[in-house]
């Protein structure tokens, strides 16, 4: 098995003090960093081939590369630079930036001073999810570590360069996690994402240039300047370097974030988490957070690289990889999803907030017995109208469990039709009444 | 008043890390809510005065963002994930069981003011579903058996103070 990289240290006690951080070689990349151009650490991480673990895998070297070197306003003052960590976490399936913040946070402090230095920007804001409270106290308290050693403040360990983090807390809204939703609810307005162009490198946080990652894509620079990016780079594809947290939930008999080959095979991904819980048959995989299309039990001999999930009509995404077995009803799971998603539209785009709300009822109603079979098409319909019409991403991962629920499992909505019921419950079953109010509420 | 002297002077240590004086309304709500267990439409007006905002402004953003409660909540707020991951590991049957030993529905407050209920959506711990948040603290792993005796231990704590 590979080496891991970023959590070899996991269940160390005290690995997220400054002290355990730097007994094993912590922030010896930083000083190298310093050391380096920012051009020479651009290139760097472009020859890593690390790709964002947010959610969309664009190259993190081209990424930074994108950010104006001297940008100057209307009076040709030089505007500030910022970076910012996306510690949203909210793509349902998704649950190893809670782990890096909690056990390695310093590692994430160091992979942000390091880009902070790589695109010359003056602050850095790590944007955490409302819900991570104690996680929040975890990484402000490196923050605090880090300036009382002189790592962050006016003078990054005795440079001419001046650098800080400052920690936001979200307060509730999965849109959120969209870079531009992101730098609006930074700013205290609605988390509501932004028309591209121009891109956060341009127009960003408060107007100015701003550089958006992931926490694991933040975490995975240490690595590579310490170790070189070839040693990264070897690990997975030629596109897409190195290793990445899965996240490997649902009916698995070893849940838990696995550091693996970034290109590591699903099937192999299951049996090293111990194989479907109980041994029951798998019926299907969701393998990059609830976003992507779903597989059937029988597409699961594919790579799990962005390239090769992409070929196979899903998507790698955040890297949540959930387990169902024949179990679980594939309608009412996706029921579950889509009212998921009628609750998050954030409603600027009618195409989405309507389309959304249209789903989760039509979903819920085959669910409990009341759909018909030109609900199937109408599904169908509206999802062509969802995707690539909207301001952001979110319209389009909407149809992904919608439209591959049913093109893969359309037999299981059709007995739902046919004999108005769910088949997998017991006949006496009664939908228990929040799900009834839920499903009023709607219909 | 509702902003106090310990929430101006927390906000007051924020203000030189924000070019804009909007990027303090999410940190001065939960303080708000940290202190009050809610944010009342007094606290909204409150927080439009601090912050020199059009009162408009601060509840479109207190509304956008559940975390926000717009009415007051029990002491203990149960917030049980069910979403994918939980559900696929029995987060109904543990909201089923709650409903039935609280005797509310989900969304409800108990007479005695003392739990709330809710459902949320996924909390970012679905390797140890199925979840629930108290307050600020995660409880994973839960089945029925440790969900009644969390439920009695915050008996416990909610009679003693
Ligand atoms: C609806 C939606 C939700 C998203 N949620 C997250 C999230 O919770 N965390 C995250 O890092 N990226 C999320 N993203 C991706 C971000 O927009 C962005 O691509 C990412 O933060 C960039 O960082 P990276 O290049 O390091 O991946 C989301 C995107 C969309 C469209
Ligand atoms: S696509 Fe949906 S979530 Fe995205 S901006 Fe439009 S309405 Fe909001
Ligand atoms: S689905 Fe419940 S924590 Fe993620």
């Amino acid at each position: 098995m590979v080496e891991k990289l970023l959590t070899r240290y996991n269940g160390a006690p005290y690995s997220h003090t400054l002290d355990f951080y730097r007994s094993v070689g912590g922030y010896k990349a930083l000083e190298k960093a310093l050391t380096m151009t920012q051009d020479a650490l651009i290139d760097e991480v472009k020859r890593s081939n690390l790709r964002g673990r947010g959610g969309a895998g664009f190259p993190t070297g081209m990424k930074w590369s994108f950010m104006p070197k001297t940008p100057l306003d209307a009076g040709g003052v030089l505007k500030p630079k910022y970076l910012v960590c996306n510690a949203d976490e909210g793509e349902p399936g998704t649950f190893k930036d809670r782990l890096l913040m909690t056990q390695h946070p310093h590692m994430l402090v160091e992979g942000m001073i390091i880009a902070a230095h790589a695109i010359g920007a003056s602050r850095g804001y790590i944007y955490v999810r409302g819900e991570f409270y104690h996680e929040i106290q975890r990484v402000q308290k490196a923050i605090d570590e880090a300036r009382s050693v002189g790592l962050l403040g006016p003078s990054v360990l005795g440079s001419q360069w001046s650098f800080d983090l400052v920690v936001y807390r979200g307060a509730g809204a999965y849109i959120c996690g969209e870079e531009t939703a992101l730098l609006n609810s930074l700013e205290g307005k609605r988390g509501e994402p932004r028309l591209k162009p121009p891109f956060p490198a341009q127009v960003g946080a408060f107007g100015m240039p701003t550089c958006v990652n992931n926490v694991e894509t933040f975490c995975a620079v240490p690595t590579i300047i310490n170790d070189g990016a070839a040693k990264f780079a070897a690990i997975g594809t030629e596109r897409s370097g190195g290793t990445r947290l899965f996240c490997v939930s649902g009916h698995i008999e070893k849940p838990g974030v696995y550091e693996l080959p970034i290109n590591i095979n699903l099937k192999d991904l299951i049996a090293h988490c111990g194989g479907v819980r109980g041994g029951k048959k798998l019926k299907a995989v969701i393998p990059g957070g609830a976003s992507a299309p779903m597989l059937h039990a029988d597409e699961i001999d594919v790579a799990m690289d962005f390239d090769s999930l992409a070929k196979a009509g899903t998507m790698a995404g955040s890297g949540g990889v959930i387990i169902i077995d024949e179990t679980a009803c594939i309608v009412e799971v996706a029921a579950r999803l889509l009212k998921f998603y009628e609750h998050e539209s954030c409603g600027q785009c009618s195409q989405c907030r309507e389309g959304s709300h249209w789903l989760a009822r039509m979903f819920q109603r085959i669910e409990l017995g009341g759909g018909t079979s030109e609900d199937l098409d109408s599904i169908a319909t509206i999802c062509a109208n969802m995707a690539g019409q909207t301001i952001c991403a979110f319209s389009d991962a909407v149809t992904g469990p919608a439209l591959s629920s049913v093109r893969k499992f359309r037999e299981e909505f059709e007995a739902h039709i046919q004999q108005k019921r769910c088949p997998s419950k017991p006949l006496a079953y009664q939908a228990s009444a929040h799900l009834l109010h839920h499903a009023s509420a709607r219909l | 008043m509702i902003i106090d002297n310990k929430i101006s002077q927390h906000i007051d240590t924020l203000r030189p890390h924000f070019p804009t004086e909007q990027a303090l309304l999410l940190p001065l709500l939960h303080e708000i809510q940290g202190k009050e267990g809610w944010v009342s439409r007094e606290a909204m007006k409150e927080a439009a005065a601090f912050l020199h905002l059009p009162l408009a402004r601060v509840v479109e953003v207190a509304t956008f963002y559940t975390m926000y409660q717009k009415k007051p909540v029990g002491k203990k707020h149960l917030q049980i994930c069910t979403n994918v991951a939980c559900f696929l590991r029995g987060s109904d049957e543990l909201l089923a069981c709650m409903e039935k030993r609280l005797g509310i529905h989900c969304g409800e407050t108990t007479a005695d003011g003392a739990y709330t209920l809710s459902e949320v959506e996924c909390l970012a711990a679905c390797g140890t579903a199925p979840v629930m948040q108290v307050n600020d603290d995660y409880h994973e792993n839960l089945d029925e058996a440790e969900v009644l005796a969390l439920l009695d231990r915050l008996d416990q704590e909610l009679r003693h103070g």
